[in-house]
């Protein structure tokens, strides 16, 4: 039995008349312990998908089932992580992961609580930092503190959405390695959203592509038989990280065909005339 | 012409910023590098490393300490029209509509054509990016990859000898970022300009560059090696999959990075442990 379904789910807004159908008769299977990415982009109704998973939205027909039941509210089995990272700037970190653990754990005891905390900022090499108030992190680093978070409440699921974006490139690839580390040391059932086809590539059992929007809904799925761990460097060698790279590329090029596209229009001559080059003597 | 190998020639390039102590630091450190006319070169390296302080002294937003940078058998002091620069962020004023946008750097560097000619100037550039319908919104009213594009016809509109191009699809989408690359590949096999584009994607990198260039780790940052992408133009992103010299090219940049970080972390290490 699947652990996380959609099953036949479309999600509209705006009233009757001029109603938007962001997801239109969507189906998702997800595995206990499977690493799932969905690759989708700007308004194909990624976040739409997202808050449906996390039961901060429902479907106007089909159903999101976990473990066979119908989700109905939100709750820390299935914990979310944000893109923009959601801290309260007037906590510490400490504070900031305490206030979930409190609503999720209010049995633990103080010391037990400390424990627990301590764990999981450790986890994400943030202790040194746990007394800081999130203003006074990098960017990188409130992310670590909102991955923290999302794990101290020992969710069965983990929804990630867009988690990485926001970040550089550097910081990015060590955010990367350090959800696979903790991934594969705590087996559990992630969804990922990305827009970016080699991170799903070289995080993900499954890619999962997303349509354009309006009316998305999933494509066929891409399995990634690659083995773990995987290094960015190494995976150029092996035939099926070859092969996976160019169907998935090939899928991205005839979707972008599909989109509305800006065609060049080269019809315009440029006028003969020279730019004056040397204008402005300015001196640096 | 011998003068087209080197048409930019950057010399031992240094720059230095002071520190409280009296002694220089030296962020980019004798960095060497000859572009041919018309070849499109790719900067990688780790963040920090001193990839765009090397591009803003080619553009002459950034004083040289030492060394030299010639375009186009001139010598680099200012900043001037003759090397176009596309940022990360599309810098575009927004209570100007692209058109006006375009046109702010047309008037200044057209002074002496007639307005027939730099609407004209500016319809092209804007045709070339595929925004002649979007000619008259404001930056608002568009996407970012929309906003990115007025910024590569603000650029191309001044006929530069050179494109600097500070990482522009650095914020896109994988999606959006495909469609620009095309953008820029087409104008450049129209125009051949010669260009050099800072990116931290390898996809990117091998895609578009005839070389690409990669710095060590700052401070003291240079040239740490340099890679031939040997593929014809135009390219087409899948059949240049389908060969396996892409994935070595791949391994290769990602390799590169991978060991500039290794030594970053044994660095950091180091000093800890002093």
């Amino acid at each position: 039995m699947s652990f996380l379904t959609i099953e036949n789910a479309s999600v509209g807004f705006g009233p009757l008349k001029s109603r938007t159908e962001v997801l239109s008769d969507l189906n998702l299977e997800v595995k206990e312990n499977e690493f799932v990415a969905i690759i989708g982009f700007s308004g194909s109704g990624k976040s739409t998908l997202m808050a449906l998973l996390a039961g901060l939205l429902f479907p106007d027909t089909g159903t999101v089932k976990m473990k066979g039941e119908v989700v109905t509210r939100p709750g820390p089995e299935r914990s979310l992580m944000f893109q923009n990272y959601s801290l309260l700037p007037w906590l510490s970190v400490f504070e900031n992961i305490a206030l979930a653990v409190k609503q999720v754990f209010p049995e633990l005891s103080k010391a037990e609580m400390t424990k627990h905390l301590e764990n999981y900022i450790k986890m994400v090499n943030l202790l040194p930092a746990k007394d800081k108030k999130p203003h006074e992190l990098s960017g990188g680093m409130r992310q670590r503190a909102s991955l923290a978070r999302t794990l101290s409440m020992k969710p069965e699921v983990l929804l990630l959405d867009e988690p990485l974006s926001a970040l550089d490139a550097l910081t990015r690839a060590n955010i990367q390695d350090e959800i696979i580390r903790i991934w594969e040391e705590d087996k559990r059932t992630v969804v990922m959203i990305t827009n970016d086809a080699d991170e799903a590539l070289l995080m993900a059992d499954r890619i999962v592509p997303l349509t354009m929007g309006p009316k998305a809904t999933l494509a066929p799925a891409f399995d990634v038989n690659v083995s773990r761990p995987r290094n960015r460097a190494t995976l150029n060698q092996i035939p099926e990280y070859k092969k996976l790279k160019l169907d998935v590329t090939h899928y991205l090029i005839n979707m972008n065909k599909e989109a509305k596209k800006l065609k060049a229009n080269p019809h315009i001559p440029m006028p003969d005339v020279k730019p004056l080059h040397t204008k402005y003597p300015v001196k640096v | 012409m011998s003068d087209d190998k080197r048409y930019v020639d950057i010399f031992d390039l240094v720059k230095a910023y002071p520190n409280p102590f009296g002694d220089d630091i030296r962020v980019v450190d004798g960095f060497n590098l000859q572009i041919k006319k018309g070849e499109f070169i790719g900067l990688i390296g780790h963040s920090g490393c001193g990839k765009s302080t090397v591009l803003t002294m080619i553009a002459g937003l950034n004083s040289i300490s030492e060394g030299s940078i010639v375009v186009g058998a001139k010598e680099v002091t200012a900043p001037g029209p003759s090397r176009a620069v596309v940022f990360q962020a599309p810098c575009l004023l927004p209570w100007l509509t692209s058109y006006e946008n375009v046109m702010l750097g047309v008037s200044e560097s057209y002074s002496h054509a007639s307005p027939a000619d730099r609407k004209q100037i500016v319809e092209h550039s804007l045709g070339m990016v595929g925004l002649l319908d979007s000619m008259h919104k404001y930056p608002t009213e568009m996407s970012g990859g929309m906003q990115q594009r007025v910024g590569i016809a603000r650029a191309i509109a001044l006929k530069p000898q050179m494109l600097l191009l500070d990482e522009p699809f650095g914020r896109l989408d994988s999606l959006t970022r495909m469609e620009l690359q095309d953008v820029i590949l087409d104008i450049l096999d129209r125009e051949k300009i010669t260009t050099l584009m800072i990116t931290h994607d390898v996809d990117e990198a091998v895609y578009m560059c005839d070389r690409v260039c990669m710095m060590t780790n700052g401070p003291n940052a240079k040239v740490g090696d340099l890679l031939t992408i040997d593929y014809e133009r135009p390219r087409n992103r899948e059949e240049m999959m389908s060969e396996d010299k892409y994935f070595n090219y791949r391994e290769h940049l990602l390799e590169f990075l991978e060991n500039c970080e290794k030594e970053k972390d044994a660095r950091k290490k180091a000093s800890l442990a002093h």
